[in-house]
């Protein structure tokens, strides 16, 4: 078969299972969107800013599990990209980035939207290419797509000529394995690893489980429950962990780190055995690190080699895929209770933060902590949600427990504002039968609501939550926390919302009451296209409890008690 | 093992474009601090090895290690300070030799060392010294009293001794044969 490198990208795309593709065209990339005509089993989704393609396609991963794809021309098409790629590199997410690029000839000639792609995104893929000959590129997208999808899952970018697009040869697909000499993720635990951290296992008065987003992504979520029934140990959970356990199990203590439940981080302060499954020790989890769970043994399970020992010093470090390694491990584990220490982070949950405010009298304001746990009573906490980046993310984290992996989709490592919408966007294009929750800040939003129109033109159906509290939420509580209430660019002018979606065409509900929740989710389930709903919350709330960044762990600013007064 | 704080690192890459970029982009995004980096080619002519030192106060040999093997074009990776291996270094030393006491000096100086001169002139004269990095830099010390005019170093190349401990003879892309097969690549009407 004589294909254009157009139409082999096509044909490999579809090899590799593609279903759908983030993308903007433009000059370099012509060829390809020109081939697509051939291929209409390939959906083709127009973003409005590549920005939101590369989340939509990271979102899309995170739901599904499978391999995202984002599209954009070379030069600026292709830079816009880059945010969403260092956003699905820190949160491990599998993506592959095509881009296109000037004419072999005319590279390192400052061509017109020429652009050093690959060069610029080294550090924040897992691996990219610049295609160099029409020959390599069947090779090329299929090992980016097992490179992306494999070991610490990662994005991936394929930076293409245009005049490779062009070239027409006889089209041979490779088939069988891969073999990459340098790419072989690690698997399984040794023996000896196995017996020493059965071992400590054995021995352990007060142990903890830390459970992250590789629980997740190998699929190690019953495995992992087993872990901790067998031998009674309690679930503590990473942000991007929230799912891996379900909430409301009773061995599930909550989220760690900075906004995480007190119980949690006493738990870890005060173990004797701390296992750490899939998840890297990220300072928003340890606080300072010389005072971080300084009694206890620690065993780390990641797949990253790297990871091991970087930022926390173990005793048993096994890098490997923690759903096997946890297979490995289960058939010993002995069966254990741990009654007393259980008991005590039972007494520390009682005295949570978070729970006095959902019965709290809110003088007639709403609050965000109420509008998140209200959405999660009245979706039976069913959604998908996704959550932007803020004081609105981590009310997420708090009050919407997750039942199942990949519910639960959030920008962790990066922290990426403008994530949340685009992302949520992708995550309902790759699972059409769940209902979906973009949960976003005022600020955030701003930052890609383009993609209204999107949402509008492909009909895709996400209930976008927007908790508008005039005010770069989070900033504004470190401001108010360390620089005596000098709010610096944190107060916002924001548009009528309401009227905004109604542009696009969207419904929208504005709703400044608790009372009205339940029907705004009535009324986001009344319309089988994207609807908008804005949340006038109290502009200075406050999450609590918080490790000042750098503090130990232990060192959480609490919620005053009613009738304290705050310091 | 480790001399000064420092640790040797060898590594088998694939030869193909910008995978020194990958490499030393890695070393500098994780604020490693390289103290040296060789490379050249192998056997193998789709293998490259290097040779980094590296100053361990910043990361140990192991996280480096880990780092490095994680970049997909490497294939291989040794610390090989942790091992017995040999190391060598070299360096060309522009010295003055303007007159006939540090023409003597120079002489003198050269018999100790694993060094010999290669140009000398009125002025000024050259010096090659291949050796242990650390025998290089008592060699440059005791020129220093002369006047070192400049100098040019190579930077470590290392080996562990004994049986081979890094290969990848056969290691070959599988792209390459297809396109040494230059009957099946024909462009049709671009
Ligand atoms: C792209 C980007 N820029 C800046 C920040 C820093 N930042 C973190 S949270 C935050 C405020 C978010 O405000 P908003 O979206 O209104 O959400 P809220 O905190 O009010 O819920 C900012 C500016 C960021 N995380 N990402």
């Amino acid at each position: 078969m004589i294909l254009s490198g157009s139409e082999i990208v096509m044909e490999c795309l579809i090899r590799e299972g593609v279903e759908v593709m983030f993308g903007y065209p433009g000059g370099a990339i012509l060829p390809t969107y020109d081939a697509m005509t051939k291929y209409p089993q390939l959906r083709h989704i127009l973003v409005r800013h590549e920005q939101g393609a590369s989340h939509m396609a990271d979102g899309y991963a995170r739901a599904t599990g499978k391999v995202g794809v984002a599209i954009a021309t070379s030069g600026p098409g292709a830079t816009n990209l880059v945010t969403g790629i260092a956003t699905a590199m820190m949160d491990s997410s599998p993506i592959v980035c095509i881009t296109g690029q000037v004419p072999r000839g005319a590279i390192g000639s400052d061509a017109f939207q020429e652009c050093d792609i690959t060069g610029i995104t080294i550090p924040v893929t897992k691996h990219n290419y610049l295609v160099s000959d029409v020959r390599e590129l069947p090779y090329i997208i299929k090992e980016a797509f097992h490179i992306a999808r494999t070991g610490r899952p990662g994005p991936v970018l394929i930076d293409i000529p245009k005049d490779i697009q062009t070239e027409k040869i006889e089209f041979v697909y490779p088939e069988g394995e891969i073999t990459l000499p340098g790419y072989n993720p690690p698997k399984h635990a040794s023996e000896e690893q196995i017996a020493d951290a059965l071992e400590l296992i054995k021995q352990a008065k007060k142990p903890v489980i830390l459970a992250g987003h590789g629980i997740t992504v190998s699929g190690a979520s019953q495995e992992l429950q087993e872990l901790a029934e067998r031998a009674g140990i309690p679930v503590t959970l990473t942000l991007l962990g929230k799912g891996a356990m379900p909430e409301g199990h009773p061995l599930t203590v909550g989220m760690m780190g900075m906004h995480g439940a007190a119980a949690c981080n006493f738990a870890i302060q005060e173990a004797d055995l701390l296992i750490a499954l899939g998840m890297r020790f990220d300072d928003r989890v340890t606080g300072n690190l010389k005072t971080y769970s300084p009694n206890s043994k620690k065993i780390h399970v990641d797949i990253d080699p790297s990871e091991i020992n970087k930022n926390v010093k173990v005793d048993v470090g096994i890098a490997g895929d923690v759903r096997t390694v946890l297979r490995q491990l289960l058939p010993s584990v002995p069966s254990k209770t741990h009654g007393e220490w259980i008991g005590k982070i039972r007494d520390w949950q009682e005295d949570g933060d978070e729970r006095d405010i959902l019965h709290a009298d809110s003088q007639g304001k709403l609050l965000g902590a109420q509008v998140i746990n209200d959405l999660w009573k009245f979706t039976g906490g069913d959604a998908i949600t996704v959550s932007d980046v803020g004081q609105h993310q981590m009310l997420e984290a708090q009050y919407y427990p997750h039942k199942r992996p990949k519910s639960m989709l959030t920008s962790g490592g990066l922290g990426t504002m403008g994530f949340g919408f685009p992302a949520a966007l992708g995550a309902k294009v790759g699972m059409p039968d769940e209902e979906v929750w973009a949960i976003v800040g005022d600020g955030g939003f701003q930052m890609t609501l383009c993609e209204l129109a999107t949402a509008k033109q492909e009909n895709i159906k996400v209930n976008i939550a927007i908790l508008n509290n005039a005010f770069l939420g989070m900033v504004r509580q470190w401001q108010e926390f360390f620089y005596e209430e000098r709010y610096q660019a944190t107060p916002m002018f924001n548009p009528d919302f309401v009227k905004l979606a109604e542009a696009y065409g969207i419904p929208a509900m504005r709703v400044t009451s608790r009372e009205q929740i339940e029907e705004s989710v009535e009324f986001a389930r009344q319309h089988d296209g994207p609807v908008l709903i804005e949340y006038a919350i109290e502009k200075e709330e406050i999450v609590y409890p918080m490790v000042p960044a750098g503090a130990d762990l232990h060192n959480m600013i609490r919620r005053p008690k009613p009738g304290e007064v705050q310091a | 093992m480790t001399q000064n704080g420092k640790q040797t690192l060898s590594a088998l890459v694939e030869n193909k474009p910008g995978v020194l970029n990958r490499v030393v982009s890695m070393l500098r995004r994780r604020n490693f601090n390289v103290d040296s980096l060789t490379v050249g080619r192998t056997a193998n002519p789709f293998v490259s090895r290097m040779t980094i030192v590296v100053d361990q106060t910043r990361g140990s040999g192991k996280r480096i290690a880990s780092n490095l093997f994680k970049l997909v074009n490497v294939i291989d990776v040794k610390v090989i300070s942790d091992e017995l291996h040999v190391s060598r270094d070299l360096a060309l030393i522009k010295v003055r030799s303007d007159d006939a006491e540090s023409r003597n000096a120079l002489t003198l100086i050269c018999e100790r060392f694993p060094a010999r001169i290669i140009d000398i002139g009125p002025a000024v004269a050259i010096v090659e010294i291949t050796a242990q990095e650390d025998i290089v830099e008592a060699m440059i010390k005791e020129l220093e009293p002369i006047g070192i005019v400049e100098m040019v170093r190579t930077g470590v190349v290392a080996m562990g001794r004994g049986v081979r401990i890094m290969e990848a003879d056969d290691y070959r892309p599988a792209v390459e044969a297809i396109k040494e097969d230059s009957g099946s690549y024909q462009v049709y009407g671009v």
